[in-house]
C-alpha cells in the first residue's frame, strides 16, 4: 500500500496503515497504549483530551497524545520513556484524585487503568463540591462525580447517535456534562440511548440496574457474555447480552454490520420482558364454562387468568390444541384453518410454521403482521423489480448525494437506522423528508414536504412530471435497463406541479426544487415507512417511488436504492420462509403448478394450489364463520388489526383458538388453549433484518421452567397431526429450509455461527454477500424494470362535518408493536406509561383542551378516551394514536378497508372526531 | 395511573419568548457561527441569558439547546439564570490582576462587596482589563474606570453610566491627509507592489507575531497563501495576557494604522473575509472600529461586509488562535491540538491568517519606509520595535516604544523615569501571568523572542510588570495559578485537574517541592496549548529564583 508509513515505537520499526494514529498503529501490533478518551469503535473520533496516552516523539518540545497524532515516515515515538511514563501517570493520579469513594463502576475502565499502570498514589486533595447524582432517568443511573470530562458521552450522543442532546458546559474546573439546558436527564430530550452509557469509561453514567440506589455503588459485573440479536425493529442489531446469575444483567450494542454498536432505548433497556411477573410459566386451557368474551381494558396481566383459564401439563394442552385443529380439518377441511406466525420469531420457526399450515392444515391460509406493515411496499417491488427485498441497506445513505425519506418516522421506528441518516445529513447529503408530520428528522433535513395525508401519488407525480418536462431524467438507464416509460411519460403529462400543489399542499417551485436536487444527484436513495404502505392506494404510493428511482437512475449503485424500512426484526425472513399466503419459501407463487411441484416433491404431500387468506380476510372469514380453527404464534391480532370490536368478535367466534405467546396477551383471552414459550433471548435460531443480512440468534439465557421453544412446539403440534418430524433443532430446520431457498445460498448454519451475519444474496461460501443488488439486471423474466403508472386516489373515508379530524396511527419510541413485550418492560414502561393522542397545541386550543387533558377520539368504529399531548410536529386537524395501549386501543378507530394489491389497511387514515372529556 | 407527558420530551420554547428573540436578532444572519454575537444580543438587552431565552435561541437557530448551552456557559461575560433574569441589577467586575493588586484591587473588590446591595449590585473579581498602567480598574457595565476608587464605582453603578467612554484618536481624515494614510495599500492594489516584494520586506524587517508567539510573519502568509480558497484572515484583538495593553493602546490611538495594516494582508492573502475577534473588555475599541470600519466601506476603502468585528465574551483562552477561531464558529473556545496548523485548516477548516493587531500595525510603516528602517530598530540578535506594556512598581508606567532587546532596567530607568516612590526594583514578569518570574538580578536581560529561555522565562507579549520589595512572590505565584484556573478551557486533564491541584499545593503552608516539581512536569508536556504548558511558570520561577521565598518548613 502506498499510503503506509513506516516509523518507530519504542525502537522498533512499524508500519502504519493510512489514517491510522500512533496509538492504533501500536494496538494492531500487540501494543495497548494506556486510553481513557480513546473509544475504539466505528464512529468515535480520537478527541485526545484526556493525555493518558502520551507519547514522546524524538524532535518535539512537548508529549504527544497517541490516539490523535498521526505517525510522519521515520518518526521516532517513545512510549515507555521517563517522562512519558511520568506524565501518563500523573495524569492517572489526578483523574483518579477526584473520583468518589465509592466505585461508581468497579469494572471501569479507569479504574482497570490505573490498576495496570499500578498508581497508588493519593497525593492530591479531593474537591469536595463534586456534583449531586440524578436519579430522574428510568434507565440511567447519572452520578457525575465520576466523571473525568473525556467527552466520550457527548461524542456518543452527539456525532455517534446524532441525538444533540448531551453538551460540555462551563469551563475549568466548573467544566461539567448536561443534558440540554442542564436540565436532568430525565427532563431533558433525552431518547434513551443509552450510547454514552455504553461509551463512559468511569461508571459516572451506567445502566440503572447495575448501580445500587441506596449508596451508588456499581460494577459492570457479568459472568458471560452472549452475542445475538436484538428482539425489536428490522434494523436487526447485534446486542451483547452480559450474564450475570443466570439472568441477562445489561445489554450492549454489539459490533454488527447493521448497527456498529448502537443500539437504541428498546434494544439496550428493554430486555427485561423476559423477566416480567406477567411471565406465563404454564399450559392453559380454557375452562368449558368460560365464554370468549371481552377482555380487560388494562394491561392483562397473569394473575387474571384463574377465572378463565386453568393449567394444564404439556402433554394435555398439545393433545388438546392439536386435536380441536385436527377435529376441525377433518370435519370441515383444511380451509376451514388458518395461521398466523410471526416475525418476531426466527426464520427456522416461520418456516416450521409455515410449513406446518401447508402440509398439516393442508391450506395456505397462513400469514403474519408484514400484511399489516409492508404488503403493498411488497407488491409493487415485486411487480417492478421482481424482487419483494431491498435494493441496499440503510447505511448506503452515507455514500448518497441525496436522501429521500418518505412516510417513515425512523428516529422513533428504526432509532439506529436513523443515526446513519442523521449522520449524513451532517456531512452534507441533502435530506428531503416527506411525512404530514415534521417529525423529529425534520430538524436535520434541507426539504421538510409537510404534505397533506393521503396524497403521495400527487406529490411523486408532480416531481416525477418535474423530472420528465425538464428532462432531467436518465435516458440511458430508462432505455437499457427499463420497459414501458413511454406509457409512463405519457401518464405524467396530467400532473403539473401547478395542478398538484393545491391537492397536497406543497408550493410548485418547492416540488420542482425537490425534483431537480434529486434528478442531479449522482447517488440519491429512497427510504420510506409505512406512512406511504398502510393506505389503500400503498402499493399505489410504492410504484410511485419505484418509478422515482427508475427514472433518475438511482438504483443498483452505492448511494443509491430503495429501502423499505422493515418493521420487526425478522419482517424480511419471516417472509422469505414463506409466511405468506400466497407464496412458497422464497416467494415461489403457490398458484404456480411447476413450483407446487417441487414444494410437494420435497415435502412429500399434496399441497392446495389456492392462495390463502391475508391477515384481515382472515379475520373476516373467522366472523364470516368459513375460518373455524386457528394456530396464532406470537401474533396479536386482537390489538393490531383494523377495526378491533369487530377483529375482537371474530376471535371470539373461532370455535378452536391455539395461541402460542409468552403472555396471554390480547389474543391469548380469547384462545382455548395457550402455550407459554420461550423468549427471544432465550432462543437459538436466525433472523433477517431489513438489509437482508442473516444474523445468528443464540440463548443468552434458559427459558423458565414451564416455557418450552417454539420450533418445539410447532413440531409437537404438527406430529399429532400425523406429520411425523424429527428434526432436531434449529439447524436441521435451517439446513432443510436452505435447500427449497436459493436466496440462501452459501450461507449454512455453521458460516453464521462464525461470522454472525451474512448478506443474503450470497455469491460464494468464502465471499461476502452483496450489500447491493440489481447492478446489471433486475430479477424479472426479462431482466427490466417496469413503470407502473399511479393515479390518484383519494383515502377510503375522508373527513367531514362529523368526523372533521384525520386519525393516523403508529407506533413510538419506547413501544412496539402491541406493547406486548415493551409494556412489560420496566424502564419503558416508564419512560411512555400510557396512551396519548398528539395534536397541535393550536388545534387543541380551538377545542377548547390543553395538553394533558382528557379527550375523547372517535370514528365510526369506536371511541377512545386518553390523553392530549401537544405537539408541533403534528398538522392541524390531525390527530397521530399510537396503537400499543390496549387501555386505549387504537385499532378500535382504524378502518378496515384494504389496499386491493396488498391487502394491508388504511392505519394511517380515517375521519375522526376529537372531544374533550367535559363535553 | 402514572401521570403521562403533555408535551413530547424535553423542553419547549414559548411562543413569546421566541418572538421576543426574533426581534432581538433580527438584524444578524442566521449563522450557527454567529452565536456568540446573538447571546451578546440577549445579554445586553437583559442583563442576562435566562434558560427560555436560551431555549427559544435554540428553537430560532434550529440548534441543539445543548451546543447553545455550551457557548453561552463557556464565557464569563454571559450570566445565566434558572428562570427570569433580574432585573435593573449592575455587575461590577474588579481587576485583581497583579498589578491592579499592587494598586489596591483586592481592597476595592473587598469594600465594593461590603458595601453593596447584592440584588442591586454583583461585584465579581475579574482578570485583566488592559489598563494596567492606570491600576486599578474596574468596570461598571461596559463603563471601564480607570485608577478606580470606591466612591467612583458607585456612583458609575448608582447613576447607571455602564457605557463605554470612547477616547479621542485619530481621524480617518486625520491618517488619509496627515500621514499619507492607505496609500501602501492603494499602492499594492495598484499592481506597485508584489505580494512576494511585500513578504522580503517582511523578512528583512524581521517583523514577528507580536502577540506572543513571534513566529516570522512572511512565512505565515507564504503557507496561508499557498492554501486553495477560501482563506480567512482572523485578527487577535483579543489581548487577555495580563499586564497587557499594548493593542489596546494602539486601537485606541491610532485605529487607522492598524486597519490598513489589515487590508494589505487581506489583499496579500487573498483572503475572502476578515474577521477581527475584539476582546469583550474593550468596549471602546469595538465603538471606535464599528464607526471607523463603517467611514473605510462608505469611502470604498473596504469592500462592504468584509472586515466582520467580532466580539469575545470574556475568556483569555481565546487569545489562543485556534480557540478564538472556534470561538468564531460559535463554539466554545478550546484550542485546537497540532497539527495540523491554523494556516492550513483554520477557521471553518480553511486555510487562515492569524495576526496580533500590533504585528499588523506595523505593516503600513514597514512597507512606505522599507523593512530595513524597522530592523534597524534594536541590534543584530534583536531586530525591530517592541511595544513593551510596563506596569506595576514605576514611576510613569504605560506602553513603551523600545528597541527588541530592552532589558528591564532601561524599561524602568529610560522609558518610565524610575521606580515609584519607595519602591526598590527587586523582581518582574517579562511576559505578563505566563512568561515566569526573574529577580532583579537578571534585570539586564534583553526582553526579545527566545532571550530568556535559559531562566526558564519568557517575553511573550513584552508585558512587563515591575515588582519592588513590597510584593510577595508565594501571594503573586498563587494570584497567576489562580488566574490560570480560572480561564483554563478545561479541555485536557493537566491544564483542568492540574491548576487546580497546583493551586491547593502553594495554598499550603508548605509546599510539597518533589510533587509540584513532578505536576508542573507533566502540565508543561502534556498539556494541549500554551496555557496550562505555562501555569506552573511563575511557582517554577519561584523555586529556580527565589528560593528563601517559598513557603516551607526547610529551605531547600
Amino acid at each position: 500500500m502506498n499510503d503506509a508509513i513506516d516509523f518507530f515505537l519504542d525502537n522498533q520499526p512499524l508500519t502504519a496503515q493510512k489514517g491510522e494514529t500512533i496509538w492504533a498503529a501500536a494496538k494492531r501490533h500487540g501494543k495497548v497504549i494506556p486510553h481513557l478518551c480513546h473509544c475504539d469503535r466505528p464512529g468515535y473520533r480520537p478527541d485526545g483530551n484526556c493525555r493518558v496516552c502520551m507519547v514522546e516523539i524524538e524532535g518535539e518540545r512537548t508529549l504527544a497524545p497517541a490516539c490523535k497524532r498521526f505517525p510522519t515516515p521515520g518518526m521516532k515515538v517513545n512510549s515507555e520513556s521517563q517522562r512519558a511514563r511520568q506524565a501518563r501517570e500523573m495524569v492517572m493520579e489526578l483523574l483518579l484524585a477526584d473520583q468518589p469513594d465509592i466505585a461508581r463502576d468497579e469494572k471501569s475502565s479507569l479504574l482497570a487503568w490505573a490498576e495496570a499502570m499500578n498508581i497508588r498514589t493519593r497525593r492530591f486533595s479531593r474537591r469536595i463540591d463534586g456534583p449531586a447524582p440524578d436519579a430522574s432517568h428510568p434507565a440511567m443511573a447519572v452520578n457525575l462525580d465520576a466523571c473525568i470530562h473525556c467527552n466520550l458521552c457527548i461524542r456518543a450522543c452527539r456525532e455517534v447517535q446524532v441525538n444533540q442532546v448531551m453538551g460540555m458546559a462551563g469551563r475549568g474546573k466548573e467544566t461539567r456534562v448536561v443534558f440540554d439546558l442542564e436540565d436532568s436527564m430525565g427532563d431533558s430530550t433525552c431518547v434513551g440511548c443509552g450510547e454514552c452509557v455504553q461509551a463512559c469509561p468511569t461508571g459516572a453514567l451506567m445502566p440503572d440496574t447495575l448501580v445500587d440506589g441506596e449508596t451508588g455503588q456499581g460494577a459492570r459485573l457479568s459472568q458471560s457474555t452472549v452475542q445475538s440479536v436484538c428482539p425489536y425493529c428490522g434494523v436487526g442489531c447485534q446486542v451483547d447480552s452480559h450474564v450475570k446469575e443466570g439472568r441477562i444483567a445489561w445489554v450492549d450494542g454489539a459490533e454488527g454490520p447493521s448497527n456498529q454498536n448502537r443500539l437504541c432505548v428498546k434494544g439496550r433497556f428493554g430486555f427485561d420482558y423476559i423477566y416480567s411477573g406477567d411471565r406465563l410459566m404454564l399450559p392453559l386451557i380454557r375452562r368449558e364454562d368460560r365464554p370468549k368474551s371481552g377482555i380487560p381494558t388494562i394491561l392483562p396481566h397473569a394473575s387474571d387468568w384463574q377465572d378463565i383459564f386453568r393449567p394444564a401439563s404439556w402433554e394435555e394442552a398439545l393433545n388438546y390444541a392439536a386435536r380441536g385443529l385436527k377435529k376441525i380439518r377433518d370435519r370441515d377441511g383444511g380451509e376451514a384453518l388458518a395461521g398466523f406466525g410471526s416475525a418476531k420469531c426466527s426464520n427456522e420457526e416461520a418456516y416450521l410454521f409455515q410449513k406446518l399450515v401447508r402440509t398439516g392444515f393442508h391450506t395456505n391460509n397462513v400469514d403474519h403482521c408484514t400484511r399489516l406493515c409492508h404488503a403493498s411496499s411488497v407488491a409493487a417491488l415485486l411487480e417492478n423489480l421482481g424482487s419483494g427485498a431491498v435494493s441496499a441497506p440503510f447505511d448506503a445513505a452515507l455514500d448518497a448525494e441525496v436522501i429521500l425519506v418518505v412516510g417513515a418516522n425512523p428516529t422513533e421506528n428504526h432509532p439506529v437506522a436513523a443515526t446513519y441518516f442523521k449522520q449524513a445529513a451532517r456531512d452534507g447529503a441533502c435530506l428531503i423528508l416527506a411525512d404530514p408530520r415534521a417529525h423529529d428528522l425534520s430538524v436535520h433535513a434541507d426539504f421538510r414536504l409537510q404534505f397533506t395525508p393521503g396524497t403521495d401519488v400527487a406529490l411523486f407525480n408532480a416531481i416525477m412530471h418535474t423530472i420528465v418536462a425538464e428532462e432531467l431524467h436518465d435516458t440511458e438507464f430508462i432505455e437499457q435497463r427499463t420497459r414501458g416509460f413511454d406509457a409512463f411519460k405519457k401518464h405524467l403529462a396530467d400532473y403539473s406541479p401547478e395542478k398538484m400543489a393545491p391537492v397536497c399542499g406543497i408550493d410548485a417551485e418547492i416540488l420542482k426544487q425537490v425534483a431537480r436536487t434529486f434528478a442531479r444527484a449522482k447517488t440519491a436513495i429512497i427510504f420510506w415507512g409505512m406512512g406511504v404502505s398502510q393506505h389503500t392506494h400503498g402499493t399505489d404510493n410504492s410504484r410511485c417511488l419505484i418509478s422515482l428511482s427508475l427514472l433518475c437512475g438511482q438504483i443498483g449503485r452505492p448511494g443509491t436504492g430503495l429501502h423499505p424500512l422493515r418493521g420487526q426484526n425478522n419482517v424480511q425472513g419471516a417472509s422469505d420462509a414463506g409466511l405468506i399466503p400466497m407464496m412458497y419459501p422464497d416467494y415461489a407463487p403457490v398458484s404456480d403448478s411447476a413450483h407446487q411441484k417441487r414444494f410437494e416433491k420435497f415435502w412429500k404431500t399434496r399441497l392446495s394450489p389456492t392462495p390463502g387468506l391475508t391477515v384481515v380476510e382472515t379475520v373476516q372469514a373467522m366472523d364470516a364463520g368459513g375460518i373455524k380453527g386457528m394456530y396464532i404464534l406470537g401474533e396479536n391480532p386482537a390489538m393490531s388489526d383494523p377495526d378491533l370490536t369487530h377483529a375482537r368478535a371474530a376471535l371470539a367466534k373461532l370455535e378452536h383458538l391455539v395461541v402460542q405467546d409468552l403472555f396471554i396477551t390480547e389474543t391469548a383471552w380469547f384462545a382455548d388453549v395457550i402455550l407459554p414459550s420461550a423468549a427471544w433471548p432465550e432462543k437459538s435460531g436466525t433472523v433477517t433484518n431489513t438489509n437482508r443480512q442473516v444474523q445468528m440468534g443464540r440463548p443468552a439465557v434458559s427459558p423458565p421452567d414451564g416455557c418450552r421453544q417454539d420450533w418445539w412446539c410447532i413440531q409437537e403440534i404438527a406430529n399429532r397431526l400425523g406429520l411425523n418430524w424429527n428434526y432436531t433443532g434449529p439447524k436441521a430446520v435451517f439446513t432443510e429450509m436452505a435447500q427449497t431457498m436459493p436466496s440462501l445460498d452459501h450461507i449454512t448454519w455453521d458460516r453464521l455461527n462464525q461470522e454472525d451475519s451474512v448478506t443474503y444474496p450470497c455469491p460464494g461460501p468464502d465471499q461476502p454477500g452483496q450489500a447491493i443488488v440489481f447492478a446489471k439486471t433486475f430479477p424479472t423474466p426479462d431482466g427490466r424494470a417496469g413503470f407502473t403508472p399511479s393515479v390518484l386516489t383519494s383515502p377510503w373515508e375522508l373527513p367531514d362535518e362529523e368526523f372533521p379530524f384525520v386519525l393516523t396511527t403508529g407506533r413510538q419510541l419506547e413501544h412496539w408493536h402491541t406493547g406486548a413485550m415493551t409494556r412489560r418492560s420496566r424502564a419503558l414502561d416508564a419512560l411512555e406509561p400510557g396512551p396519548t393522542a398528539s395534536l397541535h397545541p393550536d388545534t387543541l386550543k380551538a377545542l377548547g383542551s390543553g395538553p394533558g387533558e382528557k379527550i375523547q377520539v372517535t370514528t365510526r368504529r369506536g371511541s377512545i378516551f386518553l390523553t392530549a399531548r401537544a405537539d408541533t410536529a403534528v398538522a392541524p386537524n390531525m390527530v397521530f394514536i399510537p396503537f400499543a395501549y390496549v387501555e386505549a386501543a387504537a385499532n378500535i378507530l382504524t378502518h378496515p378497508v384494504l389496499d386491493p394489491h396488498g391487502k394491508i389497511p388504511e392505519f394511517k387514515y380515517c375521519a375522526a372526531q376529537v372531544n374533550p372529556l367535559s363535553n | 395511573m402514572k401521570p403521562l407527558r403533555p408535551f413530547p420530551k424535553g423542553r419547549r420554547p414559548r411562543s413569546g419568548d421566541v418572538e421576543a428573540i426574533r426581534t432581538l436578532i433580527r438584524d444578524l444572519p442566521r449563522d450557527p457561527s454567529l452565536l456568540v454575537e446573538y447571546l451578546h444580543c440577549i445579554q445586553d438587552a437583559y442583563g442576562g441569558l435566562s434558560r427560555d431565552h436560551l431555549c427559544a435561541l435554540a428553537a430560532v437557530l434550529e440548534l441543539p439547546m445543548a451546543q447553545v448551552y455550551e457557548t453561552a456557559s463557556f464565557y464569563h461575560h454571559f450570566d445565566i439564570y434558572p428562570r427570569k433574569t433580574p432585573q435593573g441589577r449592575v455587575t461590577v467586575r474588579v481587576c485583581t490582576s497583579p498589578s491592579c493588586t499592587m494598586a489596591g484591587g483586592e481592597q476595592l473588590l473587598e469594600t465594593l462587596t461590603a458595601q453593596s446591595d447584592p440584588d442591586k449590585l454583583r461585584v465579581v473579581s475579574a482578570p485583566c482589563m488592559g489598563r494596567c498602567h492606570r491600576a486599578p480598574n474596574a468596570a461598571v457595565g461596559q463603563n471601564y474606570l480607570e485608577e478606580a476608587e470606591v466612591t467612583d464605582v458607585l456612583d458609575a453603578a448608582l447613576n447607571r453610566h455602564t457605557s463605554p467612554r470612547v477616547p479621542t484618536h485619530e481621524s480617518l481624515a486625520e491618517y488619509l491627509f496627515a500621514r499619507q494614510g492607505y496609500q501602501a495599500l492603494e499602492r499594492c492594489r495598484q499592481g506597485h507592489c508584489t505580494v512576494s516584494g511585500i513578504l522580503d520586506n517582511l523578512d528583512a524587517a524581521g517583523l514577528r507575531g507580536l502577540g506572543g508567539a513571534g513566529f516570522p510573519s512572511n512565512r505565515k502568509w507564504e503557507v496561508v497563501r499557498s492554501g486553495k480558497p477560501p482563506r480567512y484572515l482572523c485578527v487577535n484583538a483579543d489581548e487577555g495576557e495580563p499586564g497587557t495593553f499594548k493593542d489596546r493602546h494602539y486601537l485606541t490611538s491610532q485605529p487607522h494604522q492598524f486597519l490598513e495594516g489589515v487590508l494589505i494582508a487581506q489583499w496579500a492573502v487573498a483572503a475572502d473575509q476578515v474577521y477581527i475577534y475584539l476582546r469583550d473588555e474593550y468596549p471602546e475599541c469595538r465603538e471606535i472600529l464599528r464607526k471607523e470600519i463603517q467611514l473605510l466601506e462608505d469611502r470604498g476603502i473596504a469592500p462592504a461586509g468584509m472586515l466582520e468585528l467580532r466580539r469575545g465574551a470574556g475568556a483569555y483562552i481565546c487569545g489562543e488562535e485556534s480557540a478564538m477561531i472556534e470561538s468564531l464558529e460559535g463554539k466554545r473556545g478550546l484550542p485546537r491540538q497540532r497539527p495540523p496548523f491554523v494556516a492550513e485548516v483554520g477557521l471553518f477548516g480553511r486555510p487562515t491568517l492569524v495576526h496580533n493587531v500590533e504585528t499588523l500595525f506595523w505593516i503600513s510603516d514597514i512597507l512606505r519606509r522599507g523593512g530595513q528602517w524597522f530592523a534597524d530598530h534594536g541590534d543584530a540578535e534583536h531586530k525591530g520595535l517592541r511595544s513593551y506594556s510596563v506596569s506595576g512598581r514605576v514611576k510613569n508606567p504605560g506602553v513603551k516604544l523600545a528597541p527588541a532587546g530592552t532589558t528591564a532596567r532601561e524599561l524602568i530607568e529610560t522609558y518610565c523615569g524610575g521606580m515609584a516612590a519607595g519602591h526598590t526594583f527587586a523582581a518582574y514578569l517579562p511576559g505578563g501571568a505566563s512568561g515566569g518570574i526573574l529577580p532583579a538580578d537578571l534585570g539586564d536581560l534583553p526582553l526579545d523572542f527566545g532571550s530568556l529561555d535559559s531562566h526558564g522565562c519568557f517575553v511573550g507579549s513584552h508585558a512587563v510588570v515591575i515588582l519592588s520589595q513590597d510584593d510577595d512572590l508565594p501571594a503573586l505565584a498563587r494570584n497567576l495559578v489562580a488566574f490560570f484556573c480560572h480561564e483554563s478551557c478545561g479541555q485536557c486533564t493537566p491544564c483542568r485537574v492540574g491548576c487546580e491541584k497546583l493551586l491547593d499545593l502553594i495554598s499550603a503552608e508548605s509546599w510539597d517541592l518533589p510533587l509540584i516539581q513532578s505536576l508542573s512536569q507533566t502540565m508543561q508536556d502534556a498539556s494541549i496549548c500554551g496555557l496550562g504548558q505555562a501555569a506552573p511558570n511563575p511557582v517554577l520561577s519561584i523555586l529556580r529564583h527565589f528560593p528563601q521565598a517559598v513557603p516551607a518548613k526547610e529551605r531547600p
